[in-house]
């Protein structure tokens, strides 16, 4: 393998298609006019990042992606399109900023690209094996993930999940009120 | 076909900006959440190259408390779009003007 090559030979072909199908998927995302066809595009763009993930042996990475993003979220947003009535929707798909957006395009995109030709990256060779080992033994990607979240990253793993009882007692507030309202 | 973090990052810069213009020039509120997963998205994939790059776990391990962040982001979102929708009985943004912002 070459100096700095993530992925070579059909994995590379591979990498190619799962990413040009998912830009592809986003694009029809933003461009849909039905939510629930954006909703079933953004279904598929996951699941393909989810293949990428796993073709450079993120695996449990890819598979936290498929079960919470497409498993999850995507419900979620299903569930929230059926309650709201779909003929509400405006009837005009784009609101009037589309010179903003084209204006802000190019200010993202010149930091980005002068960073992408002038930075160089520390020359450390690949070492796919770092990934899956525990304490120099042979373990899987999950393991070693686990290992270094547990150890490493326990606080934020904890504020992790302090949010997310936040963000439940917030969205079960939010729908309760707004249920009072009605009647 | 060899594939190096250059081209992770230009996959990532594109679906960031697909999600940058989604929330941009889009009218319901559905879309503009699911643009902003895909910019979460995108700065996953970005992490997930990095941390294989550098062989180092830690990129992989913010890439899922990213997904935790996206999550809760959606939890919260659409409780937001269902309280919009009641109240004001509209998905369109550009309605939802009360504070006259």
């Amino acid at each position: 393998m070459a100096e700095g090559a993530l992925l070579t030979g059909t994995s590379g072909v591979l990498f190619t298609i799962f990413a040009v199908l998912a830009l592809a998927m986003a694009v029809a995302v933003v461009v849909a006019k039905n939510p629930v066809h954006s909703a079933l595009y953004l279904l598929v763009s996951f699941l393909l990042v989810a293949c990428i993930f796993i073709l450079q042996q993120a695996e449990f990475v890819g598979a936290v992606q498929i079960l919470v993003y497409a498993g999850g979220i995507m419900v979620l947003f299903l569930f929230v399109v059926m309650l709201v009535n779909p003929r509400t929707a405006a009837t005009k798909t784009f609101q009037h900023q589309w010179d903003v957006a084209l204006l802000l395009f190019p200010v993202f995109l010149i930091p980005f690209a002068y960073i992408l030709w002038t930075e160089k990256l520390p020359d450390v060779p690949v070492n796919a094996a770092a990934l899956v080992t525990v304490r120099g033994k042979l373990a899987g990607n999950t393991e070693a993930v686990s290992w270094v979240l547990f150890r490493d990253y326990l606080v934020p793993f904890e504020v992790a999940s302090i949010f997310l009882l936040v963000a439940m007692i917030g969205a079960v507030v939010l729908g309760k009120r707004s249920l009072e309202k009605m009647d | 076909m060899t594939i190096t973090i250059n081209h992770y990052l230009i996959v990532s810069l594109l679906l960031f900006g697909i999600g940058f213009f989604g929330v941009l020039v889009r009218r319901n509120v559905l879309t503009v959440l699911m643009s902003i997963e895909l910019m979460l998205n995108a700065v996953n994939l970005n992490l997930v190259a990095f941390s294989r790059r550098l062989s180092d776990l830690t990129g992989q391990v913010f890439s899922v408390f990213v997904i935790t962040i996206a999550a809760g982001e959606a939890a919260i979102g659409l409780a937001l779009t269902i309280s919009l929708f009641r109240q004001k009985r509209t998905l369109n943004v550009e309605e939802a003007d009360t504070m006259r912002g």
